[in-house]
């Protein structure tokens, strides 16, 4: 039915997908700058972030003239409250992703150096987590979100590791303290970026069940309402 | 104070027509509960059968059992006996016209053989005043006819005589449907004030007026009451799919 | 260019016609107008003149004699309607009443059907009705007799204008009173009538001018009396009565007093309506029409 209120959710979702996109793109151009110490790259990222900021403006606004005039309700509530969390959270993602390039750009200035962690792997895992949450988010199903949560505890896990063995790496070598140090710092970003697909991950629960998922309850179990009429 | 009111197993026809189906509900006192529904899922019947008022028109029938505070509304009482203590509030204000301003809030009492002048002042005033109308027409009381007020003063002066017999519970059938927004922002805050004294029963056809005005919600369908709940519920995620969809406007 | 003079011409053959029907809806109105007018004229005319103080307040004279007046005729006149409202005004609202709150089935659309055919029953059939009912069983002439008359002709209008102007009151007001839990009965006098009030007044009015005048029913009822009388039992002068011997008799001097007969009884009817309608103006609201 073509309202104001349909046309306009379906405008909304149209540029946080497209967001999305850009803040995907983000995390992954950063990733791939670490790996082949690309300053190339890492320029990209700092310039794109104008792109991901304007957008999240956009979206705001967007679905604050849709709350004004229309007025939604139930699911359409949920849906525009959930786009401006995922909204924030992408925009954080891309914060994220300029972090992890400035990391990159301190890095390539110093020797490299074999680290004993596997940020690509890492990597691959969080950007796999922010692709999923917005497919999630796309596709309306609420399984494909509950399995983002679920990853979460992997790539936290991966993070304590890194932390340890970064550690052990700066007490045994001082000398590739920084370089050890980045890594860590990079490691950090990363476990953020998952964080943050996590939250998008929710807010999607949110908006297609009505539960609130938020702040671990229900991290690995289902937060199923019981409701099978909605799905 | 008001009252607590439960509906048992409630079906109402108009002649051979059924307009209720197995209506149960339970309205908590002291809360204004709305009803929502399309045009014509029997809200309106519904609210007439809490007032016995659906019996007037010739050829209707209901059964089932109605509590109202402790009184079963249908065999423990006559139908003008309770309508004294339910009063009710219509979509299109109806003031008496061939009587005045004093005379329109005081008929509850004065047709009901009520007497005593001075009491009467009295609970004329506190009514006007629980209305929100007696600065407006305290000065011309007995010289204005009761149609002579703005539409949205009439509508408040019906408000005034319904509370002027002191019923438990009121019931507004669409009260605000021929009122402009002001008028209708007033008799609004009007509800939220007098919650704390009497049960509240409002139908109507404007969601945001429900989710403004009614802690509890319920929704009415070809009818049957589909659902009922705290508004916010109903508002934020009702539980059953006919509910979403009236309530987003996919219908109705 | 063409299509504006189009539209003009259009609307020039528009503005002739309305002027042309107001022109003819006002003619319509002096028509009827005219023979109120002509009446009222012609009777200040013929009549004016022979109205005096002594007409109005004196018996009439002897044949032959000249003088006198129709002063019992018009007591009587206010006399025999007095009865005839008495009997009349309360039963025809009754009815009216009962029709339009109760009458929704097939004894009330036969009471209607009598009704409207009694409305139409010629009145000096009525007067012998009446003759029959009452003056044969009391064996003398009576004001009551013609009372009785003039009331039968009176309750057909008063019933069917009552339910008329009871029926116009909205169905909103009796609900609003039954909501307060005010009973049908009460809801009925107190507010369905009070609401109609001006309609109602104004069928009795209606009813009421229509009977001021009759004379054939009151022939042989109240008969008619050359004295004072203000025993209900004992026949009783009527202004209409009066006029009507007075004009078929052959003197000229009882031809002048019928005209001003005729204009007085004009002239009271008139009064009283209006009288009427003041009193129910006055006591009405500010507001309410």
């Amino acid at each position: 039915m073509r309202t104001p209120l349909n046309l306009g959710m379906d405008e909304l979702r149209q540029r946080l997908l497209h967001m999305g996109g850009l803040a995907e793109q983000a995390v992954d151009r950063a990733c791939q700058a670490y790996r082949e110490r690309d300053l190339a790259r890492c320029q990209m990222v700092l310039e794109n972030e104008g792109l991901i900021n304007a957008a999240e403006r956009d979206i705001d606004e967007l679905a604050f003239d849709i709350l004004a005039r229309q007025q939604p309700l139930a699911g359409d509530l949920r849906f525009i409250l959930a786009v401006t969390k995922i909204n924030s959270d992408l925009e954080r993602v891309g914060d994220q992703s300029v972090n992890i390039a400035e990391r990159v750009m301190d890095m390539v200035e110093l020797p490299a150096v074999q680290l004993p962690v596997d940020i690509p792997r890492m990597a691959a895992a969080v950007s796999a987590m922010v692709r999923r949450a917005l497919e999630s988010f796309v596709e309306g199903r609420a399984e494909l979100a509950q399995a983002v949560l679920e990853m979460d505890n992997v790539v936290d896990r991966m993070r304590d590791e890194a932390f340890i063995l970064l550690v052990k790496t700066m007490n045994d070598r001082p000398e590739v303290t920084r370089q050890a140090l980045d890594a860590l710092l990079v490691a950090r970003n990363l476990e953020r970026v998952a964080d943050h697909a996590t939250n998008i991950a929710e807010d999607v629960i949110f908006w297609i069940r009505g539960a609130d998922v938020r702040h671990n309850v229900g991290h690995g179990t289902n937060a199923n309402t019981g409701e099978s009429v909605k799905e | 104070m008001g009252v607590e009111i439960k509906v048992e197993k409630i079906n109402a026809w108009y002649g051979k027509t059924q307009a209720l189906f197995d209506i149960d509900l339970n309205i908590l006192a002291n809360r204004a509960t709305a009803l929502i529904g399309p045009s014509g899922c029997g809200k309106s019947t519904f609210i007439r059968c809490l007032n016995r008022m659906h019996e007037t028109l010739p050829g209707a029938r209901v059964t089932g059992r109605v509590q109202i505070g402790d009184l079963d509304i249908y065999k423990g009482t006559s139908a003008t006996q309770l309508r004294r203590r339910v009063g009710m509030v219509f979509q299109k204000p109806n003031p008496f016209p061939s009587m005045s301003i004093y005379d329109n809030v005081a008929a509850g009492l004065k047709l009901n053989g009520f007497s005593n002048r001075k009491q009467t002042d009295e609970i004329v005033e506190t009514a006007l005043k629980s209305s929100a109308l007696w600065d407006e027409v305290k000065d011309s009381l007995h010289k204005q006819s009761g149609a002579s007020l703005s539409g949205g003063q009439q509508q408040r002066l019906c408000i005034a005589r319904a509370l002027a017999v002191q019923p438990e519970v009121l019931l507004m059938d669409e009260p605000c449907s021929a009122l402009d927004p002001i008028s209708t922002g007033k008799v609004e805050e009007l509800i939220f004030q007098l919650k704390s004294q009497y049960t509240i029963v409002i139908v109507t056809h404007n969601m945001q007026q429900a989710g403004r005005v009614a802690e509890f919600t319920g929704f009415f369908l070809l009818g049957k009451m589909i659902e009922f709940d705290k508004t916010e519920r109903i508002f934020t995620n009702p539980s059953d799919k006919r509910t979403e969809d009236y309530v987003t406007g996919r219908f109705g | 260019m063409p299509s504006s003079v189009r539209v003009l011409q259009i609307s020039l053959r528009r503005r002739v016609v309305d002027r042309f029907m107001t022109a003819l809806a006002a003619l319509t109105v002096l028509l009827v107008l005219l023979p109120l007018g002509a009446i009222f004229a012609y009777l200040i005319y013929r009549g004016f003149g022979s109205i005096s103080w002594a007409f109005l307040t004196q018996l009439p004279k002897p044949v032959g004699e000249a003088g006198g007046g129709m002063a019992n005729g018009i007591v009587g006149t206010v006399f025999i309607l007095g009865i005839a409202s008495v009997m009349g005004v309360p039963l025809g609202i009754g009815a009216g009443i009962y029709l339009s709150e109760y009458g929704q089935n097939r004894f009330g659309d036969l009471v209607r059907f009598v009704a409207d055919v009694m409305n139409g029953v010629p009145s000096i059939v009525i007067g012998i009705v009446a003759y029959g009912l009452v003056v044969l069983r009391q064996k003398h002439f009576s004001a009551i007799a013609g009372g009785v008359a003039l009331a039968i002709m009176m309750v057909p209008t008063i019933t069917r204008t009552t339910e008329q102007m009871l029926l116009l009151v909205p169905h909103a007001l009796r609900e609003a009173a039954y909501g307060l839990g005010v009973p049908r009965w009460r809801t009925t006098l107190s507010i369905t009538l009070r609401t109609a009030t001006s309609g109602v007044v104004t069928g009795i009015m209606l009813a009421f001018a229509r009977v001021a005048g009759e004379t054939a029913p009151l022939l042989f009822t109240a008969f008619g009396n050359q004295f004072w009388n203000l025993h209900a039992n004992q026949p009783t002068a009527a202004l209409s009565l009066q006029i009507f011997n007075y004009a078929i008799s052959p003197f000229d001097e009882w031809h002048r007093q019928a005209w001003a007969g005729a204009l007085v009884l004009i002239v009271l009817i008139v009064a009283a309506v209006s009288a009427v309608r003041i009193a129910v103006s006055r006591g009405t609201l500010a507001g309410v029409r």
